[in-house]
């Protein structure tokens, strides 16, 4: 296919276990291209719509693993989730700055 | 590979991106007369800030420090200071540092001088001169380890975490890898992310750059506190979960991502001049714009990379700024006021890396003397410098 994908989503770091979508059209069932930082891609079906900007995982992630951004922590799960799942505050938490740990 | 630049070198050793005089009010009730001496002579700006006056002396010490530290700055090849008589600041010792790095300074005082008409027209003969001797002075190479990087991101939206401050991040890591000096700020975005920074420090998060870390961020919590704010409450906000933010690490990674991978060498003071520090060091600023840009001109930068979003247009007097727009509507819309478009990441076009390298490309012409898109519009007249204390 000439020109770049309809669904892109970016992988900034090899770490990552998440990725961020920049499309308006990624629903159920939809395709992703999911692009590294050197621009490697890997094809991901997504199992839920995902609005612009928000996660997806892009390999599966037990309840209690850590949710990697960045290289880095950003939370961790509080169920499994599966790989093409929408990740948010629905189904992850912060570990830190929320007044209660 | 090594890589050069064309610099102005200055008595000190030290070599300038850009070649101007400096007309630099010792307090806020000289401004209007270094305004009309910066309008009549050509090669000159002015450090218009609104400090200097009826503060404890702890910031009155920073506001002289912070401009001896302006003044010392490699882009600058000459100084005038324009001084009232009567301010709070330490005109003499203004004056005494920034001579003591070898470049011609200057100064008038209107008080003395016979007031307001007498200090311009002295001020213009001043100032006349020093532009006449730094247009004499001609660029030679240098190698790119003289070169001091400040970043900064503004006006973010979901993008600049993604692409733009990406980009930032590869570039410091590359320019720390050649021997340049890369210096961060922003302390308020490290709330929720210390804990990483603090990893990243010299000696370890225990050791006493990673303390330091922890205890810039809990200064500036408690100052928020002192006036009974929270810094922490409600993070990240709603409008952030909206946009697809799910922890304030996350928030915090997003802006942190920009200093690169490289260790922290360490945390400077506000005014603080980088004398030989080499590698990725943490200013301690604020995160807005004027009170940012004249911490990072402080440093002796010769430029700054600055990512944003939304489409932030402003600079610096004397510190060209490398807009780097990570949002690809924006790029096309603000097109006159970005450098570098890297919302090709997002739309797939382009990877971090590939942009990472024009952003390279471009700070070596911005080096050499290319004009950063706010130079070409003169949009550097805002700046001031943050102080700690009451204005009384």
């Amino acid at each position: 296919m000439a020109g770049p994908a309809l669904n892109i989503a970016l992988k900034v770091d090899e770490k990552d276990n998440v990725s961020t979508i920049f499309s308006n059209n990624s629903t159920a069932g939809s395709e992703v291209t999911v692009r590294d930082k050197k621009g490697h891609t890997q094809v991901i079906t997504l199992l839920s719509s995902v609005p612009y900007g928000h996660k997806i995982a892009i390999r599966d992630i037990k309840k209690g693993e850590h949710i990697i951004k960045y290289g880095e922590s950003i939370g961790a799960a509080t169920v499994d989730i599966p790989c093409g799942e929408y990740v948010h505050v629905h189904n992850m938490e912060a570990l830190r700055g929320r007044g209660d740990l | 590979m090594g890589y050069s630049f064309m610099g102005y070198k200055r008595p000190d050793g030290r070599y300038g991106s850009r070649n101007l005089v400096a007309v630099i009010p010792s307090v806020i009730c000289a401004n209007d007369v270094g305004q009309a001496i910066c309008r009549q002579v050509q090669g000159t700006v002015g450090f218009f800030h609104h400090q200097g006056c009826c503060q404890l002396p702890l910031d009155l010490r920073r506001v002289t420090d912070t401009l001896i530290s302006l003044g010392k700055g490699p882009n600058v090849a000459a100084v005038l200071v324009v001084s009232l008589g009567c301010e709070g600041t330490d005109t003499d010792r203004l004056v005494r540092e920034i001579e003591a790095t070898g470049k011609p300074v200057k100064k008038i005082a209107i008080q003395e001088l016979g007031g307001t008409s007498c200090a311009i027209k002295a001020g213009i003969d001043a100032a006349q001169e020093l532009a006449m001797y730094a247009s004499g002075l001609q660029r030679e190479p240098a190698d790119i380890s003289n070169v001091v990087m400040s970043i900064k991101c503004g006006a973010s939206d979901t993008t600049s975490g993604m692409a733009s401050n990406c980009v930032i991040g590869y570039v410091a890591d590359k320019m720390v890898d050649l021997g340049a000096t890369v210096v961060f700020g922003e302390t308020t975005e490290f709330l929720g992310g210390e804990h990483i920074l603090a990893n990243r420090a010299v000696g370890g998060p225990d050791g006493p750059v990673g303390c330091k870390i922890y205890d810039i961020v809990k200064k500036m919590e408690d100052r928020a506190k002192s006036i009974g704010e929270d810094m922490r409450g409600g993070q990240p906000t709603p409008g952030n979960i909206a946009g697809g933010l799910s922890s304030i690490e996350e928030k915090s990674l997003g802006a942190i991502v920009k200093s690169g991978h490289r260790p922290i060498q360490g945390v400077l003071e506000y005014p603080q001049f980088v004398e030989n520090e080499k590698g990725l060091w943490i200013k301690d600023t604020p995160g807005r714009e004027p009170e940012i840009l004249t911490g990072m001109a402080a440093t002796g930068a010769q430029f700054m990379l600055f990512s944003t979003g939304r489409g932030a247009p402003q600079g610096f007097p004397s510190m060209p700024v490398i807009k780097i727009c990570g949002n690809p509507n924006t790029y096309e819309h603000l097109k006159h006021d970005m450098d570098l478009n890297a919302g090709r990441i997002i739309t797939g076009e382009a990877s971090i890396e590939e942009v990472g390298e024009e952003a390279f490309r471009k700070l070596l012409a911005v080096l050499n003397g290319e004009m950063t898109r706010n130079e070409s519009l003169s949009y550097f007249g805002s700046m001031d410098i943050f102080c700690l204390g009451p204005v009384i």
